[in-house]
């Protein structure tokens, strides 16, 4: 469903992500993990035709993102890093703007509209101006926006940031609804995520590709933060 | 078609969800009252036409059209929309053209609303209704021409306040153009046509010349060419600089 190859992106002489290769097919659930900088936030952009990659490819559902990038955009939903949203609009009429743009119409969009609104529980703020909603429910909006038109293909950079421990388990639980037949990418700083909802990690640092495995091949190094400072930091660490 | 009239509307309607819009239509029509019937002396001139009033809409435009054109991509970087937009199932020319249609839609109602000053011209006197129906053409289509100025420097930055002296700046330089002031000192030292074609960028030219009641196709031309220009230069910028 997802396709890179050999993806580099370099802003001026700093290589964000330096020739990365990986597919992701329907069911998986893939983790990006890695420092900040690490060119997780980089890669989803690219994947998402938000940004030019320096060189290589990226196709979605097998449309290419350079060359066929509405063809690949309309196959993709996206969260990006800190789920913009227009300030002014509130929920309802926001989601309402996507799904319009999404080819949503009549009764099918009144329906998924009110089925996407009860999956993230937006009912109680629908009518409030987004720009005064916590940052939890701004999450919530904008992976509303990321999932109204059922895409095969989901990127979700940091999606549980800033939600309280019970959202979180909320929003995984929805993850792994969706994954049976989507192909997944999120990015994530929290461990234990990827083993509660990850079918396969990839750990990422100075814009290349460590580790590519599943959360349980990653547990069997050890305890999981050892492990990502080892991967990440190239440096042994010491058995306490 | 379809998706640029999606944009174009949820645009619109975001002026009207904010003070912007309020403040801007009621700072443009007190504005336009004041310099008309004090600056301009309506009564006094005592002739039933508007010239007075279309008179200073360049200068008008000039400080408020930047203050409408500075968020429209400036404001999507700063709150990281754009990425949201960019990654929407539209293409780049429908989002330059919806964002555009919709800030000079904006502005057309801000335009329209000085209808009371047709309809007191119209009471007092017998006025050339078809001259001031070109002016209003004209008007608009100069506000047009500053907008689209104004959008391609808002592409550029994500500081508001950057957009706007910049977009001032450079609409101050295509009204000056064509001030007998500026041709005067070039034309002592340059060759005539050099002088014309400076004259011939100016948006005073080009509007007096509607103003007139005289309908010539190479004043369209000049505005319809320099908003298309614009937007295709605004269009290269977003797609060169869309992350930062």
């Amino acid at each position: 469903m997802i396709d890179i190859k050999n993806l580099s992106k370099s802003f001026g002489p700093f290589r964000a992500v330096d020739n990365i290769s990986f597919s992701v097919q329907r069911g998986e659930v893939l983790g990006f993990l890695g420092p900040n900088g690490a060119g997780k936030s980089t890669t989803m952009k690219m994947i998402t035709g938000f940004l030019t990659p320096t060189s290589g490819s990226v196709a979605v559902c097998g449309h290419d993102v350079a060359t066929a990038p509405i063809a690949a955009k309309q196959k993709l939903g996206y969260l990006p890093e800190g789920a913009p949203a227009y300030p002014d609009m509130t929920p309802a009429a926001f989601l309402d703007f996507i799904a319009d743009v999404r080819g949503l119409s009549g009764d099918a969009k009144r329906t998924r509209l009110a089925e996407v609104i009860g999956l993230v529980h937006l009912e109680g703020v629908l009518h409030q101006r987004i720009e005064t909603l916590s940052k939890g429910f701004k999450r919530r909006v904008g992976l509303a926006q990321a999932i109204i038109h059922d895409p095969e293909v989901l990127v979700l950079d940091e999606p549980t940031d800033g939600l309280d421990p019970n959202q979180k388990h909320e929003v995984r639980t929805l993850i792994r609804r969706m994954s049976k037949d989507k192909a997944i990418v999120l990015s994530t700083h929290i461990l234990e995520e990827v083993e509660a909802v990850c079918t396969r990690a990839i750990i990422i640092a100075r814009g290349r590709i460590l580790f590519d495995a599943s959360p349980a091949d990653l547990q069997k190094e050890g305890p999981l933060d050892e492990v990502f400072r080892r991967i990440t930091t190239g440096e042994r660490v010491a058995a306490s | 078609m379809k998706n640029t009239l999606i944009l174009f509307k949820r645009e619109l309607r975001g002026y009207f969800a904010t003070p912007v819009a309020y403040v801007f239509i009621v700072i443009f029509l007190i504005l336009n009252g004041w310099v008309t019937f004090y600056l301009g002396q309506f009564y006094e001139q005592e002739r039933a036409d508007l010239q007075v009033f279309f008179n200073f809409h360049p200068w008008l435009y000039l400080f408020l059209i930047p203050a409408v054109s500075m968020r429209l991509w400036a404001e999507e970087r700063k709150t990281g929309t754009i990425e949201l937009l960019m990654t929407l199932p539209v293409s780049m020319a429908q989002t330059v053209i919806a964002k555009f249609a919709a800030a000079w839609a904006f502005t057309g109602i801000a335009l329209v609303l000085t209808f009371p000053m047709w309809i007191t011209v119209n009471y007092l006197g017998t006025p050339d209704n078809g001259v001031i129906l070109a002016s209003y053409v004209g008007s608009f289509l100069m506000a047009g021409g500053y907008l689209a100025i104004g959008a391609c420097i808002s592409a550029l930055t994500k500081n508001q306040v950057v957009a706007f002296v910049v977009s001032l700046m450079l609409c101050l330089v295509f009204i000056l153009a064509g001030f007998p002031m500026v041709l005067d000192f070039i034309s002592g030292w340059t060759p005539q046509p050099v002088v014309d074609a400076v004259r011939s960028f100016s948006f005073l030219t080009h509007f007096n010349s509607i103003m007139k009641g005289v309908i010539d196709v190479r004043d369209f031309l000049f505005f319809g060419s320099l908003m298309a220009m614009c937007l295709f230069a605004n269009a290269v910028i977003l797609d060169l600089k869309k992350a930062d």
